[in-house]
């Protein structure tokens, strides 16, 4: 008591301290946990709607290449072929690049530049994904109609293997491009990684390399890609995450068809773009059910790629909140 | 030992460093090359019908004239409502993850989920919230709208807000609570107020990247093609009226559907930008 008083504060202000603090602790925590409560509910409630249509289609909806509104035969197979497709074309073209730029930046790049490009780059990112659908299909496909797709065919024509990927009629929409914009929406997310990865290699690991007389690239060759291997790859799978969810750019460019072509050129179709395009059309319980299992389909196939892109990045420097 | 050296080598050495980090160049030209065309498009194709009517007229019918007027409107509302909904929850969960989950087990689990739903697809959330709102209520809201992007905005607050309030240096948690001070006062008068431009920071962020968000609002506002001011109903948003403007066959719907894009890019290009400059400010004073 004689403490307490010598401090100023009376029991009850003491006590409602206390009280404030408790309420105030179990608040943030409880608003914590809806982090944690908004993922269970998503899986919940897509589950709940997927439900009639798995009951429905069994396992086989994975398999199944139909999508008929008519009959009410649903399977996933064209479109979780075309998320797959898509998301490759992206990574093979997005992966090198991404390095590319990340090399620039950190090993070439004057230091009056590296914050101009580095933001220029971010800002790939911040374009909303509609825009880059507009531009792609109002200003991309058509330039890569008339001038890519039929290069593609008289290169390729005749060309084993190849020759049935690259060529086809050149419609200027269809899986090719929708790669190729995907390429460019998430070169910023692996960029950015991979920055960030390489300029946590210590300096004295470089300049060792360097002291023997090692040239740039096999100082990235052998001391800076070694050393952060795991990160390297982290952003890659944070790259085909965000490729393979992508929605509005991939509905405006990919045709939005639901056959399996053998060719890239041809148009096709993938989860996200199905639900964008059919959902609110969607009419009857089995057919609004099928779009939800896709969904979840999604859900889980993300879900796993960015776990384990999360897992690999575990050590970074928690800076990705700013990037958005 | 000799010193001689393998000439042959040396100069295959050299060059394939000189082209990889020519590739490196020509990499990053190649990154910025479609942001400068993507600009270039938006500024040719839609510069020409921003005027005033986009801002004071509401969308037409086709062949009728008229502006983006409800859209924008509907946009700035869903938005900020999102955002509503989205901050103080996402300030609150970031400051459980930084300032009282020492001990806790579940953090690094909420702080893994967070950072999953960051990247998350944004459709998803459309499906969600479909599912507990739309179908529920019976009929497209802008509530739903809102909550959707509010779902988006979080993961991205609570992950700034996170790192911002670990910045602040333990001495000033210690030098608080030798005065006396609980540990609600110690967060908010303390240290809300040293993290206060990071936390800004993350809220302007997360506003620049729902307002260009378009998969989740197409199964919960939906659109309207009046003015509608009751989020009860189905509410008219900027990236869902360009979308099906864009789509469409009509000349003068396209024509508003550019200026559209070429508004909302502006906004989140502005955003961004003033975010890193509230961001950086106070570190240079110090």
């Amino acid at each position: 008591m004689k403490q307490r008083q010598q401090t100023g504060a009376g029991p009850e202000q003491m006590d409602r301290g206390k009280v404030l603090d408790v309420l105030f602790v179990q608040g943030t925590r409880f608003f914590a946990w809806m982090v944690l409560l908004i993922i269970l509910a998503v899986l919940f409630a897509l589950g709940k709607g997927a439900l009639p249509a798995l009951e429905k289609f069994g396992p086989g909806f994975l398999t199944s290449s139909s999508w008929n509104p008519v009959t009410e035969d649903f399977g996933a197979l064209v479109s979780i072929y075309g998320t797959l497709v898509t998301s490759i074309i992206a990574m093979l073209i997005g992966v090198p690049v991404s390095f590319g730029i990340a090399l620039f930046i950190t090993e070439l790049c004057p230091v009056w530049l590296k914050r101009p490009v580095g933001i220029a780059i971010e800002l790939l990112a911040a374009i909303p994904s509609i825009i880059y659908g507009m531009w792609g299909l109002f200003i991309f496909a058509p330039l890569f109609a008339d001038h890519v797709e039929p290069w593609l065919n008289s290169r390729f024509a005749g060309v084993p293997l190849l020759g049935s990927l690259l060529t086809g009629p050149p419609m200027g929409i269809g899986m090719a491009t929708a790669g190729i914009i995907l390429a460019i929406m998430i070169i910023p997310f692996m960029t950015a990684v991979m920055r960030d990865m390489f300029e946590v290699v210590p300096d004295v690991l470089k300049e060792s390399a360097y002291g023997i007389g090692a040239t740039t690239w096999e100082v990235v060759r052998r001391v800076v890609l070694p050393y952060t291997r795991a990160g390297v790859i982290g952003g890659i799978m944070l790259g085909l995450g965000r490729a393979m969810g992508e929605t509005m750019a991939v509905t405006f460019v990919i045709g939005n068809t639901n056959r399996i072509h053998a060719s890239l050129l041809m148009p096709g179709n993938t989860i996200s773009s199905s639900l964008a395009n059919e959902f609110t059309e969607a009419v009857g319980e089995i057919y609004t059910s099928s779009l939800i299992a896709l969904g979840l389909i999604l859900f889980f196939i993300t879900f796993i790629v960015l776990a384990l892109s999360r897992l690999l990045l575990h050590h970074l420097s928690r800076q990705e909140g700013l990037r958005t | 030992m000799s010193v001689v050296m393998d000439t042959a080598r040396f100069q295959r050495r050299k060059y394939l460093n000189i082209m990889v980090l020519c590739l490196s160049v020509l990499m990053t030209m190649f990154g910025l090359f479609w942001l400068v065309w993507l600009l270039w498009t938006l500024f040719s194709q839609g510069l020409p019908y921003v005027n005033s009517t986009l801002f004071f007229k509401a969308t037409p019918p086709p062949g009728g004239t008229g502006g983006l007027a409800n859209g924008i409107v509907g946009s700035l509302v869903l938005t900020v409502t999102g955002v509503l909904i989205g901050a103080p929850t996402g300030v609150l969960a970031g400051t459980y993850l930084s300032e009282f989950s020492r001990k806790s087990k579940i953090a690094p689990v909420i702080r893994f989920v967070n950072d999953i739903l960051l990247s998350a697809p944004s459709i998803i959330i459309g499906v969600f919230v479909y599912e507990i709102v739309v179908v529920p209520m019976g009929h497209f809201s802008g509530w739903a709208g809102a909550l959707a992007l509010a779902m988006i905005a979080l993961p991205v607050i609570v992950r700034t807000t996170e790192d911002m309030l670990r910045l602040v240096p333990d001495n000033m948690r210690e030098a608080a609570a030798a005065l006396g001070a609980p540990r609600w006062k110690v967060t908010t008068a303390i240290i809300y107020r040293a993290a206060r431009s990071g936390i800004l920071t993350g809220v302007l962020l997360a506003v620049a990247r729902i307002s260009g968000e378009t998969a989740p609002l197409l199964f919960t506002a939906l659109n309207n093609q009046f003015w509608s001011s009751s989020l009860n109903q189905p509410m008219a948003n900027l990236p869902v009226v360009i979308f099906q403007f864009a789509m469409s066959p009509y000349d003068d719907w396209q024509h508003l559907a550019w200026a559209g894009a070429l508004l909302i890019t502006l906004a989140v290009l502005g955003l961004n930008i003033v975010a890193r400059i509230i961001l950086k400010t106070p570190k240079m004073r110090k």
